[in-house]
């Protein structure tokens, strides 16, 4: 396998990590001001996510650095030209991130309802706005013979990639919920259950034809293979089997399902992407792909060793921490860490 | 406005900020760590009660730190998209092992010790922090290596109008590494130092848990005598490599507009910037060149020499760096050091001799001196970054090559009020708590790492 197609895999799987991850965290935070109904169980909510907050955004940054690293000119083009949205998530996470440290540090209702709305409004902004990435690179962008992005912030906002946005929003809401199903006790456990149920109904349809335009607007079948009709039909029959175990109440399970929906749905994405990291709207000539667009062998098999013996050793570690974390939160104000 | 002055408005807004946030986490990773692993071998409640003060003023910094950390690795491709291409398969590879290799590390670890006082025991628990403590200052090393290529390219080959790494090794043992690396650490343990003894002092002279505060007040005033004059020790080496590395930088520092052999310090040096004409210059014959080459002889070029040679070299342009920005922040930088090492040692004195009572004065500026890592270690990245002008990456892309082609104007313009707010909000917040929890002392009830007792409502499903 030649070393930009071994980058590319690499780039998927570290977006699929922080889609399954932080999709999640995501979730609780967005369905924050609605299971939180008092201070207790704002702090509950958030202590389900509090050790692995953290750790789960750093596959997003670490993938912005393996694009970097393996296709500078997927980097350059990309973030230049989905500036304004990629300024929006940032804004998104860096008030999460501090609002998850500073909320509890003063105890005053002002100051933790201020934070408490960081955390949702963080949480909602990049749930909405990396789908719109992801849906536009693989629709097509108007990318010139320059590499550059020649559209306009609005020529982001067409209806695939918000269609892609509420999807992803209403499925990482859905796994959020199921976590907290799986890591909370009493009323937050009970409100969080509630909203399974609807959510997984409307993704399940909402998912459906979410494939179906992808299928048409990528014409797939151009270029029909084992894989790309695998990947999306493991994430559909993935959603399917959570609402089976939904309804044997098996949340463990079902939570088992919705992650499983998010990375065959990333790798769906990915798979009709190849061989291509951009695809141009302009002219097919002009996308750019995993040749024209990525650094030298000597850098990639640099790369590919850091990667090869780092990569499990996190899987490992952050594993760990998910084992140290394993039992439910507990919702007694005595015993809540803040 | 100029889309290139914009972009260079934000990239420094944004890393100046970042990197007043930094220097704490890498020295105070490192004494809190210290603190729990004393408490771990000894089981004193003492060191405990520390770790847990000094721990909680790290976390409220670190965030800060980490979420404005996400803004650079994504800035690079969003307004410095053709740099971005130009460097990408030297310049990435760096970044990208950072994260692999240290963000992960200080991010999932510190989750893991906020979390689990009473889920690990007390020697894994220590562990977690030594292993942020790590990764807070792997990461910086990979970040220097990454920056010091812009410094002195080393390692690559050009190839189809872009750079191409050819050799790792010499990257990650670039000349500038092996200084900037040791100054900078050694800088953040000055930062926690001061911060420790500022606030040490603070409750001292209120006689709040004098014992803590004594221990507290100790142990910064050793880590401030060493790391202040590490850091003046590998800040002399790189002023030295500067003669072969970047010979404008220096002669922007110094003031120095004429070549000379043997070369002067200057004391002072005041020119009409609009003219150039020198109105007031002090110097000591000699003493640069002693600086440069440990001996009073050796020719140091001067600013005009080398713009002329670098016009030659590159094409017209200019190749000056602002003199006045360099000239006095070096002079900010350096004064701010030789100030930390009399201070740290004067404490050391105070602190081994017991004179608390005799010196009142000096325990009651400690606070305020909190001041002075931060002054110089802002001068210090600003000298770095602003003395490379015109370059983004020396000799080979200038600013004007490296901005991004396809954002326009007000797109940076929005982003960069945006920051500015965001920031401007977010620094209120963090000085808030700040000042809060280290005026509140050790005993303060909402506590993040609070002692809790395991309870097991229900069991996990399993998955």
């Amino acid at each position: 396998m030649s070393l930009d197609i071994l980058w590319f895999i690499f780039i998927a799987i570290l977006y699929t990590g922080f889609f399954v991850l932080e999709g999640f965290d995501f979730g609780v935070g967005i369905l924050l001001p609605f299971l939180g109904k008092n201070d207790v169980q704002r702090r509950t909510i958030i202590n389900s996510i509090g050790p692995h907050w953290d750790g789960n955004e750093v596959w997003l940054i670490v993938a912005g650095g393996a694009t970097f690293a393996a296709f500078p000119n997927w980097y350059a083009t990309l973030f230049s030209g989905f500036y304004l949205p990629l300024f929006l998530v940032l804004v998104g996470l860096i008030i999460r991130g501090v609002a998850f440290e500073f909320r509890s540090k003063h105890d005053e209702p002002k100051w933790r309802n201020l934070w408490d709305w960081c955390i949702f409004a963080g949480s909602l902004i990049p749930t909405i706005l990396l789908p719109i990435a992801f849906a536009n690179i693989l629709r097509g962008v108007p990318i010139d013979a320059n590499m550059q992005y020649v559209g306009g912030f609005f020529n982001l906002l067409n209806p695939y990639a918000l269609l892609a946005a509420l999807v992803v929003t209403l499925l990482f809401t859905l796994h959020g919920a199921t976590f907290l199903s799986i890591k909370t006790t009493g009323e937050v456990e009970r409100g969080a259950k509630e909203y399974i149920r609807w959510l997984w109904l409307l993704v399940s349809i909402l998912l459906v034809i979410f494939m179906i335009t992808t299928a048409i607007i990528t014409n797939v079948l151009d270029r029909i293979n084992f894989l790309t009709i695998l990947i999306p039909v493991i994430s559909l029959a993935a959603i399917l089997a959570a609402g089976y175990f939904l309804r044997k109440q098996q949340f463990g399970r079902v939570f088992l399902m919705t992650c499983l929906t998010i990375a065959f749905l990333v790798l769906t994405i990915f798979v009709l992407l190849y061989p291509n990291v951009m695809v141009s709207s302009l002219n097919p000539a002009w996308s750019l792909n995993i040749q024209n667009a990525s650094s030298s062998p000597y850098t990639l098999r640099i790369m590919t060793i850091v990667a090869l013996i780092f990569l499990p050793i996190v899987l490992i570690y952050q594993g760990w921490t998910y084992w140290i974390f394993r039992k439910r939160v507990s919702s007694e104000p005595k015993n809540l860490i803040y | 406005m100029d889309v290139l002055l914009l972009a260079r408005l934000q990239f420094a807004i944004t890393i100046i900020y970042h990197f007043f946030f930094v220097p704490l986490t890498l020295g105070l990773s490192l004494v809190v760590a210290i603190l729990e692993t004393i408490y771990v071998k000894t089981g004193n409640e003492k060191y405990k009660r520390l770790t847990k003060f000094w721990g909680k003023l790290f976390l409220i910094n670190f965030a800060i730190g980490v979420v404005t950390g996400i803004v650079q690795e994504f800035q690079f491709g969003m307004a410095w998209s053709e740099y971005s291409r130009f460097v990408g398969d030297v310049f990435g590879a760096p970044l990208a092992i950072e994260g692999l290799t240290s963000f992960f590390l200080e991010s999932v670890f510190l989750g893991l010790w906020i979390f689990s006082w009473d889920k690990l025991s007390k020697g894994l628990h220590a562990a977690t922090i030594w292993m942020v403590a790590i990764g807070s200052n792997l990461s910086a090393l990979w970040i220097i290596i990454a920056n010091s290529w812009m410094q002195h390219p080393v390692g690559y080959a050009i190839s189809d109008d872009r750079a191409i790494l050819t050799d790792f090794r010499a990257v990650i043992t670039n000349i500038p590494v092996l200084s900037h690396f040791p100054h900078v650490i050694s800088a953040g343990l000055v930062t926690a130092a001061f911060f420790m003894l500022g606030i040490s002092a603070y409750h001292l002279l209120r006689q709040n848990e004098t014992e803590l505060f004594r221990i507290s007040f100790r142990m910064a005033a050793i880590i401030g005598a060493i790391a202040t004059i590490a850091v003046g020790f590998f800040g002399h080496t790189q002023g030295q490599e500067l003669i072969e590395t970047q010979p404008m930088k220096l002669a922007s520092l110094e003031a120095l507009y004429n070549t000379e052999n043997p070369a002067s310090l200057s004391v002072i040096t005041i020119s009409n910037p609009s003219t150039g004409a020198v109105i007031i210059d002090l110097r000591i014959p000699a003493l640069l060149s002693f600086m440069m080459f440990n001996r009073f002889t050796g020719e140091v070029e001067g600013i005009y020499q080398l713009q002329k040679q670098y016009e030659q070299e590159y094409g017209p342009g200019d190749y000056v760096p602002p003199p006045i920005i360099l000239y006095w922040g070096f002079r900010a930088m350096v004064g701010a050091g030789l100030l930390m090492i009399l201070i740290s040692l004067f404490a050391l004195l105070v602190d081994l001799k017991n004179l608390y009572g005799k010196f009142p004065w000096f325990i009651k500026i400690l606070p305020f001196t909190v001041a002075l890592p931060y002054v110089a270690n802002t001068a210090g990245w600003i000298l770095t970054e602003v003395g490379r002008f015109p370059w983004v990456v020396y000799g080979l892309v200038k600013l004007q090559e490296g901005v991004s082609i396809v954002v326009k104007s007000g797109t940076l313009l929005t982003s960069l009020i945006g920051f500015i707010l965001v920031y401007g909000l977010l620094i209120a917040a963090t000085l808030f708590l700040l000042f809060k929890y280290a005026k509140a002392g050790p005993m303060v009830t909402t506590d993040t790492t609070a002692e809790v007792t395991p309870s097991l409502i229900s069991p996990p499903e399993s998955l």
